[in-house]
């Protein structure tokens, strides 16, 4: 097995429960002496395969792919998001703990006048049930205002409604924050292009070679007295390729 | 519920304040059990270089910290407004798992001003009463002053092997160093860091200007290293996944890399893990306390009990165990009477964002701490007699990280943000960025406190902590003032590009970040009407009870906290075992 089948058979693992649940000590006493990594600290990658496991339905997925690739648009500089991988990011982020939702505190109610007070929007539901929504009502809108699915709409018509969103000029539906919507999906596609490879984005290190980014390296005291010079280091990633 | 057997000290939360005063009172020969409500995790079984550089996982999703979700709070500007909860992320990066955030930290290392400890003192001698009693301002002396912890400093320095230049050795000032620190007794262990393109800018441009610059002292040590504890160190690599991340290299200085090798091996120190104190126990006469009751990671719950109690649970956590503990009379900002829950303060941060083309930062190279600072508006450094606020500042510049999510939200003003304009401004603008943040201070106010809030629990059906707070006009003066100076060094830096920011123009909100260090809710003081604890960080109600963490500050300096946090420990747990054990009772009377 290479590395990359170890990685990617330990987290089929965990995620199907398969590894006992928590064998771990509560009460200790003298230095651990068992030093292997911690296999819930090993990395959860993309799920390949080439299937959604979140983005299944397909009017949704044709919808995101178009948003994603003109926040990130195939030019002189590189591919676009959908060709380095960003959705396959996305489906398995959302597949995740992410999507889930499982770091926020969700607990209701949420007080009319809390986005003023926070200053920066929060929400009880999930990630997921975000895409989920804000997907739909992106298409009806489209299928509204334009008679045809927001995928099929010329580039420039595609960004005058996602510049109405990112500026709060169009609202997708009443009980839909768009500009936390659009914000959403650009950050999530700018994790996808800049993450590591092993989450399914920045395929080939495109993202991390834009912008000259050397990536997983741990050791750079051999280039920290060249101050101020070009140093065109190549990009490595922490799984190597096959 | 189970009781287990009883310990001499008892330590809630085994972050730096827990393992300090953990490792100083087994070293005396007293049994100790820490209780630590998240996972043990360590450098080479969790965070080893093959994990550590990755983004996504640590810097965006922060999978080292304990989730909102099981750690937050509510929070509200006024009085009058309905709190409500963080829910996502925010000024609260609490530590997952053992080791608390000392684990994530960056790893500057900063002792306090001499004017910090007796700022209320210092102010109305330099300036007059006026000035410390403004009618918002609730200026404290800390009841100790520099000189009185300057050993306890030099104590940490040397345990956590800080990397630095003394520029004040007992009095003489040494070019290079921050000459306006307050005097050490001796030199950092280990020297500083290499000069990175971003800091040789800033000190070009500030000694041009006539202000001192000099590298930030950290715990991303320079070279091998054994502390006092017998515990050895490795040299930081540059590698830049520092902040919000763990190392790999056993280089950055934190209670896993400094102390637990040492602790952990002790026969008389024993650690449980996820289990989760939910409160101090008091003996029925109410002037001691008997033990702490903690949950599991199961669920179940116990009783542990001890003959001394130090609670080392972080700002917001040491402050929400003494309310719901009923220990000690709740602060009330109506008539300012009561002390726990009172002179919670912040960080009040401006600075700017800057683009100097033709640079060539590599911003990759870096460490968490690394930057080249000015002392010179920080403190009361300089005269603030015809200005509108008091202390200030440290101003510094980064050489920290290149981390390429991030950093895409970094561009010039008027840069696209997505589109092949946002991809080819990224290109562009990458290597050229720098900033100049300017970590102020925050003087304490009447109405900035921490109490129960009556609405959201947490996991356990207990009340979330409540936080209201909005920043001093004090303190936004000083923020402004501070900024301008900063667009002027960039200027003289030569950045073409600047982009001024002031958090403290705005309300105050937990959502935004700017800054990790909260502040104050069971100060320290030598009057127990305005304080929770004594200057031996004892409780004033309960005398077998005692407090470490940045709780006990009275106000915040223009520094980050944790060395002052760490100096305390020291000191406390010293005066335990020397003093308190052959006569327990209150330490300082009144
Ligand atoms: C991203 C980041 C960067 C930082 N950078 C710097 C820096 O550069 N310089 C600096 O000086 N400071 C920095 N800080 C602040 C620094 O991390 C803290 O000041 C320091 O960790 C505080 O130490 P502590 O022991 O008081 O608390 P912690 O380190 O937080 O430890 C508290 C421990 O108590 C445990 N605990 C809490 N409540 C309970 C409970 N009820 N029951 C059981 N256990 C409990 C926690 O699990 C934790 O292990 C930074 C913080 C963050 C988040
Ligand atoms: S920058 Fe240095 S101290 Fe920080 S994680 Fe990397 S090697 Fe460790």
């Amino acid at each position: 097995m290479n590395r990359r089948e170890a990685l990617k058979s330990l987290s089929a693992l965990i995620a199907t429960g398969a590894v006992a649940a928590s064998a771990r000590a509560s009460e200790m006493q003298g230095y651990p002496s068992n030093l292997a990594v911690a296999d819930e600290f090993l990395p959860r990658p993309a799920m390949d395969g080439g299937k959604m496991h979140v983005l299944t339905d397909e009017t949704a997925l044709k919808t995101v792919t178009a948003v994603f690739d003109r926040l990130i648009p195939a030019d002189d500089l590189g591919p676009s998001a959908s060709e380095a991988g960003c959705i396959v990011f996305l489906d398995s982020q959302l597949a995740d703990r992410f999507g889930q939702g499982a770091q926020l505190y969700r607990e209701g109610p949420k007080l009319p006048g809390a986005d003023e007070l926070t200053q920066a929007p929060q929400f009880i539901a999930t990630p997921r049930e975000r895409y989920e929504t804000g997907l739909k009502a992106l298409e009806a809108y489209a299928q509204q205002t334009d008679g045809a699915a927001f995928a099929d709409l010329q580039p420039d018509r595609q960004d005058e409604i996602l510049q109405g969103m990112e500026e709060g000029s169009i609202s997708l539906a009443d009980d839909i924050n768009t500009k936390a919507f659009f914000e959403l999906m650009l950050q999530n596609v700018r994790e996808g292009y800049f993450s590591d490879p092993i989450y399914g984005g920045n395929k080939d290190m495109v993202g991390w070679k834009l912008i000259g980014f050397p990536g997983a390296r741990y050791d750079y005291r051999l280039y920290a007295d060249r101050v101020g010079q070009k140093l065109d280091l190549e990009s490595i990633s922490l799984i190597p390729l096959d | 519920m189970t009781t287990n057997s009883k310990a001499d000290v008892i330590v809630v939360g085994l972050g730096w304040a827990g393992s300090l005063m953990a490792e100083e009172l087994t070293r005396a020969g007293l049994n100790v059990v820490a209780i630590d409500r998240g996972p043990w995790i360590d450098t080479s079984t969790h965070t080893p270089p093959a994990v550590d550089p990755d983004e996504l996982r640590w810097g965006i999703r922060k999978e080292l910290f304990s989730p909102p979700k099981d750690n937050t709070l509510t929070f509200r500007n006024t009085l009058d407004q309905t709190a409500v909860p963080q829910r996502d992320f925010g000024i609260f990066e609490l530590g997952g798992g053992v080791g608390g955030a000392g684990f994530h930290w960056a790893g500057m290392a900063w002792r306090f001003n001499p004017y910090d400890f007796e700022i209320r003192s210092k102010t109305i001698e330099r300036y007059g009463i006026d000035r410390a009693e403004d009618g918002e301002l609730q200026l404290q002396d800390w009841g100790i002053t520099y000189d009185e912890l300057e050993p306890f400093y030099d104590r940490w320095e040397r345990i956590a092997g800080i990397s630095g230049k003394a520029g004040n050795l007992n009095g003489e000032k040494i070019e290079g160093g921050n000459v306006l620190e307050g005097p050490r007794s001796r030199d950092y262990p280990t020297p500083p860091l290499k000069t990175l393109r971003s800091m040789e800018v800033f000190n070009e441009a500030t000694e041009r200007m006539g202000y001192h610059p000099f590298t930030i002292p950290v715990a991303n040590i320079s070279q091998a290293y054994v502390n006092p504890l017998g515990v050895s160190m490795g040299a930081c690599s540059y590698c830049g996944f520092c902040l919000g991340f763990g190392c790999g290299n056993f280089s950055k200085s934190s209670p896993q890399a400094c102390i637990f090798p040492a602790l952990m091996r002790r026969s008389n120190f024993r650690l449980l893990t996820e289990s989760c104190v939910t409160r101090v126990n008091k003996a029925p006469d109410g002037q001691t306390v008997t033990g702490v009751t903690y949950v599991d990671a199961h669920g179940k719950e116990h009783v542990q009990e001890g003959d001394i109690v130090c609670i080392t649970a972080f700002q917001i956590d040491s402050t929400r165990l003494m309310l719901l503990s009923g220990i000690g009379q709740p602060y009330d900002p109506r008539d300012q009477s009561g002390v726990v829950g009172r002179n919670f303060s912040f960080q009040t941060v401006s600075g700017v964002d800057m683009w100097i083309e033709g640079e060539q930062m590599n911003p990759f190279i870096g460490a968490g701490g690394l930057g080249s600072q000015i002392d010179d508006f920080n403190a009361d450094n300089f005269d603030h007699s015809d200005l509108d606020f008091l202390h200030g500042a440290g101003m510094l510049t980064l050489a920290r990280d290149g981390m390429p999510i991030s950093k895409a939200n970094k561009l010039p003003q008027g840069s696209p943000r997505w589109g092949s304009g946002f991809k080819q401004a990224y290109k562009d603008h990458y290597q050229t960025y720098t900033t100049i943040f300017n970590q102020g201070s925050s003087m304490p106010i009447k109405h900035g406190y921490l109490d129960l809030d009556p609405n959201y629990k947490d996991k356990f059906g207990q009340p979330l902590l409540r936080l209201t707070y909005d920043y001093s006009q004090s303190d936004r003066n000083m923020a402004k003032f501070t900024m301008d100076r900063s667009i002027e060094i960039a200027k003289e830096m030569g950045a073409q590009h600047i982009t001024p920011f002031n958090f403290a123009d705005k309300p105050f909100t937990t959502s935004i970040i700017a800054s990790d260090h909260v502040i104050g809710g069971t100060p320290m003081g030598a009057d127990p009407r305005t304080s929770v604890v004594n200057p031996y960080l004892q409780s004033w109600d309960c005398h077998n009870l005692f407090i470490c963490s940045a709780s006990v500050f009275p106000m915040n300096s223009g520094y980050n906290p944790t060395e002052t946090v760490g100096a305390l420990a020291i000191r406390t747990a010293q005066a335990i075992h020397q003093q308190y054990i052959q006569n327990p009772g209150a330490l300082v009377k009144v």
